[in-house]
């Protein structure tokens, strides 16, 4: 008998997890935009003295848990499970980022719904009582993203206006069964939603359908409306797709306006710094919530909020293969009160 | 003056690829097959040659120029050497951009990395 | 979300995008590929000089300016360039030597034989599949109708 399930869709934490800590490390361009005070290091180089980008961003995401841990006041010996994923193939920059921190590891893959499906997870994890200490991670680096997804750095391409800039940074949250809060409270899981776009230059069009099915669901199971946060905050639709998550929920009787808006908006100056559309990847939702937003709740300017990491399921073989691109969204609702 | 029609209709060939590339889906790698290809097909009905006696490098250094001396080269192939001539006289012709590309392209990774954007 | 209609969302999020800047796009490939252009000419002209025949300025030329669009990418310029021409830096054959340099840079780290050997080719590879293949019809088409008469 399921009891802590209310509605659909949606999980009631009946003892709410909380933020022992959160950590975040940016890439230079990241600690140029308009949320660089939030971050806790900005690196000056994107290898970081590594020989491979690949390694540069495992070595990111490892000391970002490392140093997560450390500010719980924590050893690693005290973590139940690490949770983390990325966008690379076989989620190599997890797997050997875990090799490093050697503590009990599942390894996911939400593409750059990562951030709100590992909380999720690890939320579940504690309020089941399996854990007391889950450590939540992810990463995202643009130069491994480029050459996966798209094209060689020295490659003389134009973007196109509604294409994205990945996130060089990763976000570490450590969640307890006891402390002060901020607590997560709410598990709105997503399906995916798949709204028939192939155009993976226009990937904020194609989450935005997802981000609304699990807000929508989210509203209807738990009872509350946009005006009981004081954020709602989607993980990388960019401008395009908030704009489409603003009209269409307007359409659908939710006024999000003032109180909705996107990492990938946020995280990058989007005129100044050529990033388009704005910012993508699973680091965009893990360093915005881990940085902004949890420094915000600790401040008092944020009691409620609602994130929701948002992910695009595809991979180049698939959409060469003439495929459109699922989306998925995840929402975790984190609140300064237990609930 | 030689240069002026060089660079209209260089400048030209590439708007064609420009608007291709903002109105449709295509990627680059598209644009240059078709244009591969197109200057291939225009060359081989005789029909690239006058641009290239008006244009000069204006129309050899853009890509379809790159098609026109493969068929160039394939055509003068096949009448000199029949069919193998048709099969060696395209890379005959293009023979040295091709190998300049490999032999470039190597040592470049040899000595240089690639950098990130910003 | 279950009942979205597909069709009238791809129309509504097409109408989402920005337009590209068309105009700004075409005078920038105008220029950028027209400069390109007149380098080609300025080397071919210098290559006639030293008493070259048509043959060998035309591979003299081309080989000159795959240097320079490999020299480019080598130290980090041709994507700047690219970014700014667009198809004007592309569609010249120096955006051929761009397409063949980036990749063989961007995967020296998955060692010399699968990396930098294998992918060099992974852009421009499809130009001369294309490009070979129809010039072989062609020649042999050239064959048979001059045969023919």
């Amino acid at each position: 008998m399921a009891i802590k399930r209310i509605g659909t869709r949606t999980v009631k934490l009946e003892n709410p997890p909380s933020i022992l800590s959160t950590y975040t490390i940016v890439g230079p361009k990241e600690g140029e935009g308009p949320l660089r005070e939030y971050f806790d290091e900005i690196l000056e180089d994107d290898l970081w003295g590594q020989e491979s980008w690949e390694k540069s961003e495992s070595k990111i995401q490892e000391e970002t848990i490392k140093s997560a841990i450390a500010n719980a006041g924590l050893a690693t010996k005290d973590i139940d499970y690490l949770l983390s994923g990325d966008l690379l193939n076989q989620i190599i920059t997890s797997g050997y980022t875990a090799r490093q921190i050697s503590v009990p590891f599942f390894g996911l893959y939400g593409a750059c719904s990562t951030m709100s499906q590992s909380l999720s997870l690890g939320s579940m994890l504690i309020d089941g009582g399996f854990a007391d200490k889950v450590v939540c991670a992810t990463s995202s680096h643009f130069s491994t993203a480029e050459r996966q997804y798209r094209f060689p750095l020295e490659y003389g391409n134009q973007r196109s206006f509604s294409a994205q800039w990945t996130v060089t940074g990763a976000g570490a949250t450590v969640l307890s069964s006891s402390g002060n809060g901020p607590y997560i409270t709410y598990v709105t899981t997503g399906k995916i939603i798949d709204p028939g776009i192939k155009d993976v230059n226009n990937m904020g069009a194609a989450m935005a359908p997802a981000a609304m099915d699990t807000l929508i669901n989210h509203f209807k199971d738990t009872g509350f409306s946009p005006s009981d946060y004081d954020l709602i905050i989607t993980g990388d639709l960019g401008i395009v797709g908030k704009n489409i998550v603003l009209e269409l929920m307007a359409k659908e009787g939710y006024d999000l306006k003032g109180i909705y808006t996107d990492c990938g908006v946020e995280i990058f100056n989007n005129i100044e710094q050529d990033t388009h559309s704005g910012g993508s990847g699973c680091g965009c939702a893990a360093t915005v919530f881990n940085g902004y937003i949890y420094k915000e709740m600790l401040k008092g300017t944020l009691n409620r909020v609602l994130l929701m990491a948002t992910g695009a399921l595809h991979s180049p073989v698939i959409t060469q293969q003439g495929e459109s691109i699922p989306g998925i969204a995840h929402a975790v609702t984190i609140d300064v009160n237990k609930g | 003056m030689e240069y002026l029609k060089a660079f209209v209709v260089g400048g030209l060939i590439c708007v064609v690829g420009q608007i291709i590339l903002d109105t449709t889906k295509l990627t680059p790698a598209h644009i240059l097959v078709i244009f591969v290809t197109a200057g291939v097909v225009l060359g081989g009905l005789g029909l690239y040659e006058p641009l290239v006696k008006f244009g000069g490098a204006g129309a050899t250094v853009p890509l379809p120029g790159f098609g026109y001396s493969l068929a160039k080269g394939a055509m003068e192939g096949a009448k000199s050497k029949g069919i193998i001539g048709a099969f060696t006289g395209g890379l005959e012709a293009t023979a040295g951009g091709v190998a300049a590309a490999i032999i470039f392209g190597y040592i470049m990774a040899l000595v240089a990395d690639p950098k990130t954007k910003n | 979300m279950d009942n979205l209609n597909k069709k009238d969302y791809q129309k509504y999020a097409e109408r989402k995008i920005p337009k590209p800047t068309y105009f700004k796009n075409i005078i920038l490939a105008f220029i950028v590929g027209g400069l390109i252009c007149v380098v080609g000419q300025i080397i071919r002209n210098t290559l006639f000089k030293y008493g070259l025949d048509e043959k060998a300025v035309a591979a003299g030329t081309s080989i000159i300016l795959v240097f320079l669009g490999a020299f480019l990418t080598g130290i980090g310029v041709y994507d700047k360039i690219g970014k700014i021409g667009g198809a004007g830096a592309a569609v010249p054959i120096t955006g051929f030597a761009n397409s063949i340099v980036s990749p063989a840079m961007e995967f020296k780290r998955e060692g010399f034989i699968f990396g930098v050997a294998a992918k060099m080719f992974s852009i421009a590879g499809p130009v001369l599949v294309y490009g070979v293949g129809s010039s072989i019809i062609v020649g042999i088409l050239k064959l048979l109708l001059t045969k023919g008469r």
